[in-house]
């Protein structure tokens, strides 16, 4: 089943309640799958200034001492914030990917979560409550947000089988449904040089649109290629550092519902979901159409 | 002289003022099971569900002509197998609203999400706003008028019952359909498998009246409307096939 949240906030007053809302959202959404569950928010970005979220089965051991290294190692100025098993590391923009390696070197058993100039992921194994609770989601500003619940079909209960997925700088995807020719996919981006953490179909779809878009397409291009080349069912909710998308396959069995007001979009895979926003009453309230990319940017 | 005391009889009492059940602070579960416990709908003949909040099966089961009105947007199977009530959904409806229903009367005043209707044996569900996918999918006998459009796969497999749509139709309306006849109005995107238009007789056009009449819709003529159905080419298995298998 699986559900999903989204957020995009048009009005500025709204942005000190991003993580408030979402979480709310999220947790109402609960019985669509209570294996996993996770958020990624787009926060304030500063110019020059990279955000790394890392995760680790061992944060005590891993994340101890990691700022000093780090920074001696890539020979920058770097900042780490731990929040339970995640930490966000602040490096200078144009030492992201040394980061990235070092990090590895460092901590082989750290993952990346994701790394970008704005965007924050948060995931685990656990009810949404609890894991939004775990991260202090509900205290988090932002832009922008998704989040997701997740009743697993196609890979493992793992923290790193859980949704979001980010396979680009500040891009992140959540997916309801299963894909049927994700192992061909996935076979044909190895050879163009991504790499994938697990054997999971969304993290194929997320390397998809982010090799599309290394490849000179716009999110919005890049997610109407993908209703032809995926196979399978999907109901996916994408953030870029500064736009949010919605597309749903053909068949369009998986449940989707849009609203839009002056003062944000919200996505749900159910109604329920976006019942508590401000202004629900008055605000347009669709399903979106099937093979139809739906894109907003700030 | 004999007096004669008459047994006293028991006092009838009912309620007209609605019962009212707010989804807010009261569980659904015991909205449903009070309206299942319903013998006699003469007793409450008048029942309010308010701040559904997209609640799913809201007044699903319900098996007395009760009426029930919702005030505001249910979830997944409003109604479901509803059998002698009247629903009425002011907003809109997740999938499945009147899921397998055999009687009475659903009226969404919004939308409606996928497979609205499905499996109906009987009643009419009106929607007032749009359906969207699979809409009276495997219909056994319902009635389904919708003011709006439908999405793709309408009526997929549908094998009795009427589907009225005043707006237009998506996607391979009617594919593998039986018996069931499909009414449109506006476009029809594209026909499935085995469904084909049909001529309108005098008595489509006088069935079609009596759906539009019973929908409360005034504002538009049976003419205007195209009929589809089964060409039954499906029914029997073509031998000249057998290679595909």
């Amino acid at each position: 089943m699986c559900g999903i949240v989204g957020l995009f906030l048009k009005d500025k007053t709204l942005e000190p309640q991003l993580g408030a809302m979402l979480s709310e959202m999220l947790v109402m959404l609960t019985d669509r799958g209570p294996d996993s569950a996770g958020i990624a928010v787009y926060g304030a970005s500063t110019k020059g200034k990279a955000k790394v979220t890392i995760q680790s089965p061992a944060p005590g051991t891993d994340f101890a001492g990691l700022e000093t290294e780090l920074g001696k190692k890539i020979d920058a100025k770097v900042k780490l914030l731990a929040k339970s098993t995640h930490a966000v590391i602040d490096v200078p923009a144009d030492k992201v990917e040394a980061a990235r390696e070092a990090i590895a070197e460092l901590r082989p058993s750290v993952r990346i979560m994701g790394a970008g100039e704005a965007i924050e992921i948060y995931k685990e194994v656990g009810l949404p409550v609890d894991v939004v609770k775990r991260f202090d989601v509900s205290k988090m500003t932002g832009t922008h947000g998704i989040g997701h619940t997740r009743m697993a079909t196609e890979s493992a209960v793992t923290t790193l089988g859980a949704h979001p997925f980010s396979t680009g700088p500040d891009e992140c995807l959540v997916h309801n449904g299963s894909l049927s020719n994700h192992n061909n996919l996935r076979r044909e981006l190895i050879r163009e040089g991504m790499k994938f953490e697990t054997e999971n179909d969304t993290e194929v779809a997320a390397a998809y649109l982010s090799s599309k878009i290394a490849h000179g397409q716009n999110l919005g291009q890049a997610l109407e290629s993908s209703v032809n080349d995926l196979d399978g069912f999907f109901t996916f909710v994408v953030g870029t550092k500064n736009g949010f998308g919605v597309v749903r396959d053909a068949i369009a069995c998986k449940p989707a519902v849009l609203a839009e007001t002056d003062r944000y979009v919200a996505f749900g895979s159910e109604y329920r979901a976006l019942a508590k926003l401000p202004g629900i009453e008055d605000a347009k309230v669709w399903e979106p159409e099937p093979s139809t990319v739906y894109f907003w940017e700030h | 002289m004999n007096v004669t005391t008459l047994a006293k009889s028991p006092q009838r009492e009912v309620n007209y003022a609605p019962r009212v059940f707010d989804l807010d602070t009261a569980p659904l579960r015991e909205l449903n099971l009070a309206l299942h416990q319903v013998t006699d709908a003469a007793d409450e003949p008048s029942w309010e569900v308010i701040n559904p909040k997209g609640s799913h099966a809201v007044a699903a089961g319900v098996a007395q002509p009760i009426a029930v009105e919702v005030r505001g947007s249910v979830g997944y199977y409003c109604g479901g197998m509803n059998d002698k009530a009247s629903i009425t959904v002011h907003g809109s409806a997740g999938p499945g609203v009147g899921e397998n229903m055999m009687s009475g009367q659903i009226t969404v005043k919004g939308d409606a999400s996928q497979y609205a209707g499905a499996t109906g044996r009987g009643g009419l569900l009106v929607i007032e706003g749009n359906a969207s996918s699979r809409c009276g999918i495997s219909m056994k006998g319902i009635d389904i008028v919708v003011r709006g459009n439908v999405g793709h796969m309408s009526a997929f497999m549908a094998q009795s019952g009427n589907l009225v749509v005043l707006g237009d139709a998506g996607d391979a309306l009617g594919d593998s359909i039986y018996e069931a006849r499909l009414f449109v109005r506006g476009s029809v995107k594209s026909l499935g498998a085995d469904c084909i238009k049909k001529e309108m007789r005098p008595e489509h056009i006088a069935k079609l009246k009596e759906l539009l009449d019973r929908a409360g819709i005034t504002d538009v003529k049976p003419e205007e409307f195209t009929r589809y159905g089964s060409a039954r080419t499906l029914y029997n298995f073509n031998i000249d096939n057998a290679d595909a298998y």
